[in-house]
């Protein structure tokens, strides 16, 4: 793993490698100019107290102030050059994620969940960027200035810059002693936070149970003890943290002062001249960045290079779902059919042994209880999953066969859960579309999906933006939605995946009657768990733990007596309770109010979470 | 939804916007209450600024000894105007001096850092407390309103960008106000003229840094509006992959992304350019004010007007000028941040608790169990009724079931009777005694609820069923236990009932929840007993039994009120009402209800007997 994500690291770093080199070298080049301008402090120094001609003191102040612009400037150029480079890597590793990620297969999305991928794809993608970025420009100024400083000052006096260097392992060696007291510490503290929202949250998720049993002050209690612990351990952590700073300023001090002293013992015996001693303190000032910087880049490059391997567990996967090497050129006409299929998540079978056969134009409906399998079977013609044995054909050629792409074009499918983007209505509507949607398509796919009427109430129509920056959809308009952008789509297939659960009786029939017309020369496939959305159907399935218990025309299944004809039983009861309902909400309404439509007589109220929200 | 958006007042803001934090940074109100959290710890305060004012002082003085160490030791010694032995004497002297000093500095910062620290840290220790003490006395309503994550987000980011404000804010803006006043002072005392020559780069430091900043707020405002958009994009098509690829969407989803994406980094350009010159210009312009004081410096000496120490102690000092200048502008970021997390904490702590305690208690000495709905109507939302003139009462003692389709309004009465919501009209009574009328405390330790969905402490098995009442003794904990048929699986569990459960109880199933939570409604022996019953599917059916029978030993000989979904419970209880669209439509036993074939006999067929046969 470690190698490939080597790899992935060289393979950014060498497409930007010119923009990057360039970058290193100009930093480069500024910490060369950065060691000069000591020089001419020495000098005037010298010149000053040797009480040379005031010319030589302007030449050397304006070559210093020449000298600083120069290293400004070529330092600029490098950082921008740099910080500009991990920009460009970290905006093309974004793409490149998500366009792997729109590869993979459905079940990938299962296993590795949203939330996780999210924090790789920022968290992890920054620490990235700041690797290429200031690792690579800290790494490459702190090497600089360490070799050209140091470089100098052994020109000046050899003696002063051992006696210094001796202090740089000290130095660095206290830094990281304390560095890492630092890091336990946060750690330590870093758990008490999360020990510190733990509590809390359980407090706030089971507020029910600390009212209803008045346990409000001992939960105080309680977190009052968490708190005080992290209160406990952030002085902890300020008790170490807070030696950094001094103990940095005390050892450049020392080393001044040891400079001072020294270097004053050498000049007062004429070894060396009170310029040159000027000059190697401002050395010691360029020192001391580089001393503590090296902390800091073995931080970036360790943060940056296990985030890389986190990106690189993205990269490595590979889409179990994918186009066929040798793929059948074909227009779909529709047929879909089943041989012997068996399909498990994983080690639990959900399928087993499905047979059927639907001609192009057919219509087929499943039914069952929850868990049978019913998705599942739905969700193999456009190959979100692929069965695992037995084989799903279309117009008698295997989907695995297909181009992808011609295969999901034909299908047109509404999942179980609704999934709108948020874009404006009419976009989410003509979702599955290379082209705009024409007003006309558009319109008539709204009135198949009986959202036209809604449409009305939105405050821009069409143009209405869907989401939270927008309106928010009930469940049954949101159905609804879905419906029209698979209709609009002109599949072959089209996949109803209990599609229609949040929608009233009333508008169910009337989007099925639509939906007849629509698919007269289309294959319907409809998963429900109501008998008003199949019985229609040409031929109807009835699942039950993975296997087709019962098959047949809605008549065929009632007079056979078994499962199907048990649930349509119960479902009159319940269609006998809702007439019940609508009785008394009948009469509610015309206790309470008198401004119902006269024109369309409703044969029952929405439910509850079905009316239309009005705009936020 | 994967993770919880911070959003503040402005709706729940999606997962991946982040809150507008470019509010001010002073704000007069905030500060003063904020400030009253730090007031106990005055004392404190006080200390630390006059540490911050020795400190300025020794951060002077070593330019000053390297002055005189020039001056006074080695230019004499080398210009043989005094013996060698005397020149590095005073070497020695002031050596020692320069270290002392030094150490001093060292120990006054650490020392200063770590007790601002301490006051941040306790202070907001105090504030993190009295905000979670207000949260646990708001009603309901405002759970239902706000999300957990959010007030999350409340008492840990926001209280602990109040720390920082606090311990790095506040003091150490006084900390760069003294060491700029403190070299100012020394460079004037030292030579006026000179002094005055480095003042020159103050405004042009300032500039600079207002410029740059200017420019990086600017730029990151830009950069976080496109990263918001990039990553709420980003969260959308990862959330719908499976309609972005049924829909064969990919390429266009693409296209758009890398538009966002683009975007993002045509608006980090400015940041980058901000980025990689603020450093080097700020380098050169204090290379042009050394330069300028050896221009200066250098002429005066040649003048003899000045010591060579002199100008040495000013170039020194130099950067002692600028860090504080470049530190106040930073410390702008910090208190935005602070300014826009204090809003949203007081904002918090100033929702006001709507249902608090009567400022004159009825005190009930006796409690003998009697519910009655008085015309009571109720809605979560004004004018949405879930309940509409209610009206019944339930004897002392008495058992009752609640039954109705989905959405009848049952879950609202068990809510309303632990005065969770008030009533918009009509009362709730307990033996007579509106139950407003009460402590809430009094009134809820006469109720024993069992929820729906049992909620697990962290904690052991005991302290779950005694919660913190640690008058409740361990006897009483197993007795408990045991009377709920609680016993047979904790005893079987590795440490008994000193077992530790998980958060949100992952390590036992659903049906021993439920006991669990039987038991510690009963070890609070109270006189009314409200259980919420919904279906459980998961429950085997030993457990099952076991739950059927310790409900039953539950409500013996006392008023309980059951949200029943087990027949074996309707069957036994003395009356069931039956709610239907928020209204009491029957009551009566289950034998009368059924010959009445009303709307219960219809749910008795749909829910019950269906349940039986599956």
């Amino acid at each position: 793993m470690a190698s490939s994500a080597r790899s992935t690291f060289t393979g950014y770093l060498s497409r930007h490698g010119l923009q990057l080199v360039a970058g290193m070298v100009l930093v480069t080049g500024a910490a060369f100019l950065a060691v000069i301008p000591p020089r001419f402090i020495g000098a005037i120094v010298d010149d000053v107290n040797a009480g040379a001609p005031y010319g030589s003191i302007v030449v050397l102040s304006l070559g210093m102030v020449g000298v600083a612009a120069l290293e400004a400037i070529l330092r600029g150029l490098g950082r921008y050059q740099v910080i500009d480079a991990s920009r460009v890597v970290e905006y093309e590793m974004r793409n490149d994620l998500l366009s792997h990620l729109q590869r993979m297969h459905l079940a990938y999305f299962q296993h590795q969940r949203i939330g996780d991928l999210m924090a790789r794809l920022t968290n992890d993608l920054t620490a990235v960027r700041q690797m290429y970025g200031f690792g690579v420009l800290m790494t490459t100024g702190t090497t600089a200035t360490l070799v050209f400083s140091i470089a100098s000052m052994l020109q000046v006096n050899v003696k002063l810059t051992v006696i210094t260097l001796v202090l740089m392992p000290v130095a660095s060696a206290s830094f990281w002693a304390i560095g890492r007291k630092v890091n336990r510490k946060f750690q330590q503290l870093q758990a008490q936070f999360g020990d510190l929202s733990t509590k809390a949250q359980e407090n706030f998720s089971g507020i029910r149970v600390v009212k209803a049993y008045s346990q409000e002050e001992p939960e105080i209690e309680a977190f009052g003890e968490v708190n005080a612990e992290y209160v406990r351990r952030a002085i902890d952590l300020a008790k170490f943290n807070g030696l950094i700073w001094p103990a940095m300023a005390l050892i450049i001090g020392v080393a001044v002062l040891a400079t001072l002293y020294v270097g004053g013992i050498d000049a007062i015996s004429g070894d060396m001249t009170i310029g040159q001693l000027v000059q190697f303190v401002a050395y010691l000032y360029l020192l001391q960045w580089p001393m503590i910087a090296f902390g800091e880049i073995t931080n970036i490059f360790q943060q940056g290079w296990a985030s890389l391997n986190r990106l690189q567990d993205i990269f490595d996967a590979r889409p179990a779902i994918a186009d066929p090497i040798d793929p059948v050129p074909t227009a779909v006409r529709g047929e879909v059919e089943m041989r012997g299929v068996t399909f498990a998540y994983g080690s639990t079978i959900v399928l087993r042994d499905v047979s059927f056969r639907v001609p192009a134009g057919g219509s087929l409906a499943i039914v069952g209880p929850t868990g049978s399998g019913k998705s599942s079977l739905v969700n193999l013609i456009p190959r979100l999953f692929d069965a695992q044995r037995g084989e799903v054909l279309i117009d008698g050629v295997n989907v695995t066969r297909y181009p992808l792409r011609t295969l999901r074009r034909a299908v047109g499918y509404v999942p179980q859960e609704t999934f709108l983007f948020s874009v404006p209505l009419r976009e989410n509507v003509g979702y599955g579309r290379e082209e705009e949607l024409p007003a006309d398509r558009l319109a008539w796919a709204a009135d198949v999906a009986q959202l036209d009427k809604d449409v009305q109430d939105f405050p821009a129509g069409y143009d209405t933006m869907i989401g939270e920056r927008g309106v928010t959809l009930s469940g049954g308009q949101k159905q609804r939605a879905a419906i029209a952008r698979a209709v609009a789509k002109d599949p072959r297939v089209l996949i109803l995946d209990d599609a229609l659960s949040a929608v009233d009786t009333y508008t169910e029939s009337e989007i099925l009657r639509r939906l007849r017309g629509v698919m007269r020369e289309r294959t319907s496939i409809v998963v429900s768990h109501r008998i008003s959305t199949v019985k229609d159907a040409d031929e109807i399935l009835v699942l039950d733990e993975g296997r087709i218990a019962e098959r047949g025309t809605h008549l065929a299944l009632l007079e056979r007596g078994g499962l199907y004809a048990q649930m349509y039983r119960r479902q009159l009861l319940e269609e006998e309770l809702e007439v019940d309902e609508e009785q008394l909400a009948h009469e509610r309404r015309v206790a309470s109010e008198s401004e119902a439509e006269p024109g369309r007589q409703m044969p029952r109220l929405p439910r509850e979470g079905e009316m239309t929200e009005g705009p936020v | 939804m994967v993770m919880q958006g911070g959003g503040g007042g402005h709706s729940s803001g999606g997962a991946f916007q982040e809150d507008e934090i470019f509010g001010k940074a002073y704000d007069a109100r905030m500060m003063r209450r904020l400030l009253h959290y730090v007031r106990p710890y005055t004392g404190r305060v006080v200390v630390s600024l006059v540490l911050l004012l020795l400190l300025s002082a020794t951060q002077v003085a070593p330019p000053i000894i390297a002055k005189e160490i020039i001056d006074q030791a080695i230019a004499p010694a080398v210009g043989k105007q005094i013996p060698v032995a005397e020149g590095l004497s005073r070497l020695g002297l002031y050596g020692a001096l320069y270290l002392a000093i030094l150490l001093a500095s060292s120990v006054l910062r650490y020392a200063q850092s770590l007790l601002t620290a301490i006051v941040g840290q306790e202070a907001m220790y105090d504030l993190r407390l009295e905000l979670f003490r207000h949260l646990q006395f708001l009603p309901l309503s405002f759970y239902d309103r706000n999300p957990v994550g959010r007030l999350m987000t409340r008492i840990t980011n926001d209280i602990d960008a109040l720390i920082e404000l606090v311990s790095k804010g506040v003091v150490s803006i006084f900390g760069d106000i003294f060491v700029l006043g403190a070299v100012m002072i020394a460079m004037l005392f030292l030579d006026i003229r000179l002094a005055l020559v480095t003042f020159l780069a103050m405004p042009l430091l300032v500039g600079l840094t207002i410029y740059f900043r200017g420019m990086m707020r600017d730029s990151f405002r830009a950069i976080r509006i496109r990263l918001a958009r990039v990553n709420a994009y980003l969260n959308e098509t990862l959330s719908g992959m499976s309609v972005v690829q049924l829909f064969t969407r990919e390429p266009r989803t693409f296209g758009q992304f890398d538009d966002l994406n683009r975007d993002l980094y045509r608006a980090n350009v400015g940041a980058i350019r901000a980025m990689s010159t603020f450093q080097p210009t700020v380098n050169f312009t204090r290379a042009m004010t050394s330069a300028a004081l050896f221009l200066a410096g250098g002429w005066w000496i040649l003048q003899g007007e000045m010591t060579i120490g002199t100008l040495l102690a000013f170039w020194q000092l130099v950067e002692q000028f600028f860090r504080p200048v470049l530190d106040l502008a930073e410390k702008y970021n910090i208190m935005q941040a602070a300014m826009a997390s204090s809003e949203r904490v007081f904002r918090l702590l100033d929702t006001p608790r709507t249902i608090g305690d009567p400022p004159h208690p009825v005190e009930l000495a006796h409690v003998r169990g009697e519910v009655r709905f008085d015309n009571v109507s109720f809605a979560y939302n004004e004018g949405d009724w879930v309940l509409r003139d209610v009206d019944f009462t339930i004897g002392a003692g008495e058992s009752v079931a609640i039954v109705g389709a989905t959405g009848a309004g049952k879950t609202s009465i068990i809510s309303l009777i632990s005065r969770f919501y008030d009533v918009q009209r009509g009362r709730i009574l307990l033996d007579g005694t509106d139950i407003r009328d009460l402590r809430q405390r009094d009134l809820r330790r006469h109720i024993g609820v069992v929820l729906q969905d049992p909620f697990i402490f962290a904690g052991t098995i005991a302290s779950n069923i005694r919660l913190n009442d640690e008058t409740i003794s361990d006897e009483r904990v197993r007795a408990a236990a045991k009377f709920v048929n609680a016993d047979r699986f904790i005893d079987r569990l590795p440490e008994g009932y000193e077992t530790v459960v998980t958060e949100r109880g992952s390590m036992l199933s659903v049906g021993q929840k439920q006991l669990l939570a039987f038991g510690r409604a009963i070890a609070f022996n109270p006189e009314i007993l409200l259980v919420l019953d919904e279906a459980t599917s998961s429950v085997d059916t030993e457990t099952e039994h076991l739950i059927q029978d310790a409900l039953e030993k539950l409500m013996r000989g006392r008023t309980s009120i059951v949200i029943a979904h087990r027949l074996s419970t309707i069957q036994n209880v003395d009356r069931i009402v039956v709610l239907h669209k928020g209204r009491v439509v029957e009551t009566g036993t289950h034998r009368e209800l059924l010959v009445g074939r009303g709307v219960y006999h219809r749910l008795y067929e749909l829910q019950y007997r269906a349940h039986q046969v599956a």
